[in-house]
């Protein structure tokens, strides 16, 4: 990990809420915070797709479960985020446990798609519980306590609340990279017979690894519907997970920096379309912004055709497998 | 529970399952041959409908429209297989993945921009009413016909798959596209037709559809996922597994609607039974998939050894 | 001989209808090199799979150290003392030599749970990850990523993987494939520096190496034992040489 992008990454970082707000630009600052956590969630995703070279298209699971977690024990007056937070990260690990230990025992595309069912059923599944909003979904009286004085209602306080615990994901992985684990994943994903062959006991690990990623996803819900203070089934639908997908893969797969780049990417990108007036475009089609989504989807196909690596590569070169 | 109930059950599970047969074909053919993840397979499905509900107000005629509708969206799939996605075969999944949950975006728009959010599409007048299969068994005419037309489709496929020259391509190509290639067969040209043939039934569904379902935009999305479900089941690569597949998925999730409620209402007190059956009947078709894998973790039909 | 390090006992493994491992039964004494030959599709491979843990047989035991690890999954053999080369070979392409060794020296030497400390402070990991390269004869080669090495230096790593896990039976898998005479030799000198200790089983098809290396020789033939003894012996017998030696040997 370089230390001068990180240092500028963090002051540009720490510095931008306060400077919109400032500019009387105080949406932005939760426009920014959205970012982080996806950010997050992205970066979760990473762990499990990138480094452990499992490709999950179900990882919406795990935060929609940890979003719905901290939803339910808010709703039921269980407020403090102590509480709330680390259990929608032990609700996602269970669930990323029983899921994994299930699609694990599978292999390429058949991977896949299990995961994607999975997520798919927890979509269902949360639309049928009427007890907690069924498909209209739960809205939450306000954000999750957090005590010491830190009061999430404010804008810029959440934002900082959010950027630290990125921080703290992002530098825990850049250590598990280094470490025994990390080395051992890589040879897993690098070389999976071989890695078995040489005495790596690689089920458990990728199951490990699959669980880690989840339970970070799982807190990237709870940030979610804290934040916005509303959860509904949509988010288990696998576009969601294919929208996290399509972050970790513009970004960087398996790059440190690919979930911070690629949700910044996206997030950007989908926000620039719809809201700032490109005035050529405007010409031909009065109300482009309504679909947004085009122009979107047409930048991501064009990454994909000419700029195969993501993001990251631009930035840093690759050192290793 | 009536035995009415029960057959009229069945015939709609098989309905069901014959139209999840028609998307699950051609994405299994896709997958298992060009080993291409297609996600935008949902959207010609989504394309088909739009078409022939655009093309029957055009023609004012219900046949006409359906049958130029599939045509006009195996057109647009070879189209759109020339010239971009046969850029993809050669790259690694999740790029296949990225590109092709793009394409479900522009997609989207495209049919968004052209045709607005959604178009109605009405039973036509001779089909909207029920026929009378046995004494005292009626069933909607319409949905006869998707089961004719559905089994005709399964049957012709069948013929086209082993006994045509192309169909030995096929094959030959989901069990092994390397010696495939080694033995001259025209890649290009199959890949194409491939694509096309999966476009065409996917229009078939979703023209026959059209006037049960809502012609909307994104309603390829959710029915992507079940044909994928299918083809996990039966096996990427084996248009008998998709059969197969389909028809186990369309009986499950349909019978499972309707009896579900009805099994847990004789065990659970009614509060409960109502809350659970709905949602244990909309995983009922995840829980055969998993299922399904435990055992058998290649699904049930292999095409490759 | 006392009791045998390795004992398979009637091993039977079916693909299909093709019966590639029919009743096997052999016994390697400690410390032996045994090598296993036979005519192409005989079933060498699939057995050495069955002993190492790839492949699980229908039926039959294998004892390892008077116990039956039938059960047991590859990962567990390995920590019990059987490691493999592959006839493919089989490393982690994109990383160095070194970090090739250090990986397999990493997976023998405690657990992979960590997960915050560097592995790069373990100088005593990379340490014995260099002797090895030493003792292979890639000492120089160390900071190379193994897919540009030579066909003959990967085969050679691909063997140093295996002897990395300090392995007690060593199952090595054609390691000549696609040597040149020189590179064989080399090879042939690497088998003989590292065997002490260890008891190998030995699967070639070069016969010279064979009959140079191996105290015992095993052939197999259609997935069955045709015959097992001392190579003099094995060179002698009628039926091997009608079998598979006839085409193979100077007359």
């Amino acid at each position: 990990m370089r230390t001068i992008p990180v240092l500028l990454f963090a002051a540009f970082a720490i510095a931008l809420p306060l400077a919109l707000a400032a500019g009387g630009q105080l949406f932005y600052v939760g426009f920014a915070s959205r970012v982080l956590i996806y950010a997050l969630a992205a970066t979760s995703l990473n762990l499990v797709l990138g480094y452990g070279g499992m490709v999950s298209f179900g990882h919406a699971a795990f935060v929609g479960a940890g979003a719905y977690t901290a939803s339910i024990l808010l709703a039921e007056g269980i407020a403090t985020a102590w509480v709330g937070w680390p259990a929608a990260m032990l609700v996602a690990a269970l669930l990323a446990l029983a899921f994994g230990a299930i699609s694990l025992r599978t292999r390429g595309v058949y991977f896949i798609m299990i995961t994607l069912a999975f997520a798919q059923m927890m979509f269902y599944l949360s639309n049928s519980i009427k007890a907690y909003g069924g498909d209209e979904g739960l809205t939450l009286p306000r954000r999750a306590d957090f005590g010491l004085g830190i009061d999430l209602a404010n804008e810029i306080v959440f934002y900082y609340v959010a950027l630290a615990l990125l921080g703290a994901a992002l530098y825990a992985l850049a250590r598990l990279a280094g470490s025994r684990f990390g080395r051992a994943i890589l040879a897993i994903r690098v070389n999976e017979a071989r890695a078995e062959a040489i005495g790596f006991p690689v089920r458990r690990y990728k199951l490990l690894c699959f669980v880690v990623g989840g339970a970070v996803g799982g807190l990237a819900g709870a940030l979610l519907a804290s934040h916005g203070k509303y959860v509904n089934p949509n988010v288990f639908h696998w576009t969601q997970s294919g929208t996290l997908m399509i972050m970790v893969i513009l970004g960087g797969v398996g790059r440190l920096w690919g979930g911070v780049l690629g949700a910044g990417a996206l997030l950007g990108l989908e926000h620039l379309i719809a809201e700032v007036r490109i005035d050529w475009l405007a010409a031909l089609a009065p109300n482009y912004a309504q679909h947004a989504n085009l122009g979107v989807g047409l930048v991501l196909l064009a990454v994909v055709l000419f700029a195969p690596r993501g993001l990251a590569d631009l930035f840093t070169r690759r050192r290793d497998g | 529970m009536s035995w009415v109930l029960l057959f009229e059950q069945s015939l709609n599970g098989l309905q069901f399952g014959l139209m999840l047969f028609l998307l699950a074909a051609g994405l299994t053919l896709v997958f298992g041959i060009m080993d291409m993840i297609n996600l935008a397979h949902g959207s010609l499905y989504m394309l088909g409908a739009f078409f022939a509900a655009a093309l029957v107000e055009a023609t004012g005629s219900f046949l006409a429209g359906v049958l130029l509708a599939v045509p006009a969206t195996a057109l647009a799939g070879m189209m759109l297989e020339r010239a971009l996605l046969r850029r993809l075969y050669a790259r690694d999944h999740l790029s296949q993945v990225l590109a092709t949950f793009a394409l479900i975006l522009v997609l989207n728009e495209t049919v968004r921009i052209v045709w607005g959010s959604d178009r109605p599409l009405a039973l036509p007048a001779a089909l909207s009413g029920p026929v009378e299969l046995l004494s005292g068994l009626f069933y909607p005419s319409y949905r006869l016909l998707i089961i004719a037309v559905g089994l005709a489709v399964a049957l012709l496929l069948h013929l086209l798959v082993g006994y045509t020259r192309l169909g030995m391509w096929v094959r030959a190509g989901a069990a092994n596209r390397e010696m495939a290639l080694a033995m001259g067969v025209n890649i290009g040209t199959l890949f194409t037709a491939v694509f096309g043939i999966g476009a065409a039934l996917c229009a078939v569904a979703g023209a026959l559809l059209a006037p049960l379902l809502a012609v909307q935009v994104g309603m390829g999305e959710n029915i992507l996922i079940v044909a994928f479900v299918v083809i996990v089941i039966g096996g990427i690569g084996s248009i008998r597994g998709a059969f197969v597949g389909a028809l186990l998925v369309g009986a499950v999730d349909t019978m499972g609607r309707t009896l579900l409620p009805i099994a847990l209402g004789a065990f659970l007190p009614p509060q409960f039974a109502s809350a659970a059956g709905p949602a244990l009947a909309s995983v009922a078709i995840y829980v055969l998939m998993a299922g399904v894998l435990f055992f058998k973790p290649q699904g049930l039909f292999p095409a490759r050894a | 001989m006392a009791e045998p390090l390795l004992s398979l006992r009637a091993l039977v493994k079916r693909f299909g209808g093709l019966l590639a491992t029919d009743e096997v039964g052999l016994d390697l004494a400690a410390g032996e090199l045994h090598a296993l030959i036979g005519p192409n599709g005989a079933g060498k491979t699939t057995l050495l799979a069955q002993i190492a843990g790839n492949l699980a047989p229908d039926s039959g035991a294998i004892l390892f150290e008077e116990r039956d690890i039938v059960a047991l999954g590859q990962h567990r053999r390995v920590a019990a003392g059987i490691a493999r080369s592959h006839q493919i070979t089989s490393l982690f392409g994109p990383l160095s030599v070194l970090d090739n060794l250090a990986l397999a020296v990493q997976a023998r030497s405690g657990s992979s749970l960590s997960f915050w400390r560097p592995l790069g402070a373990e100088t005593r990991l990379f340490d014995e990850a260099r002797a090895l390269a030493e003792l292979i004869g890639l000492g120089e080669r160390t900071a190379l990523r193994a897919d540009t090495l030579s066909h003959g230096e990967q085969r050679v790593l691909e063997v140093g993987l295996a002897l990395a896990t300090r392995p007690r039976l060593l199952l090595l898998d054609e390691p000549m494939a696609g040597l040149g005479p020189d590179e064989t030799a080399r090879m042939i000198a690497l088998i003989e520096r590292v065997r002490a200790g260890i008891t190998v089983l030995l699967v070639e098809h070069d016969m010279d190496a064979v009959f140079r290396l191996a105290e015992r020789i095993s052939v197999l033939v259609g997935g069955r034992v045709i015959a097992s003894g001392a190579p003099a012996a094995i060179r002698a017998d009628g039926e091997v040489r009608r079998a598979y030696l006839g085409d193979e040997l100077a007359a």
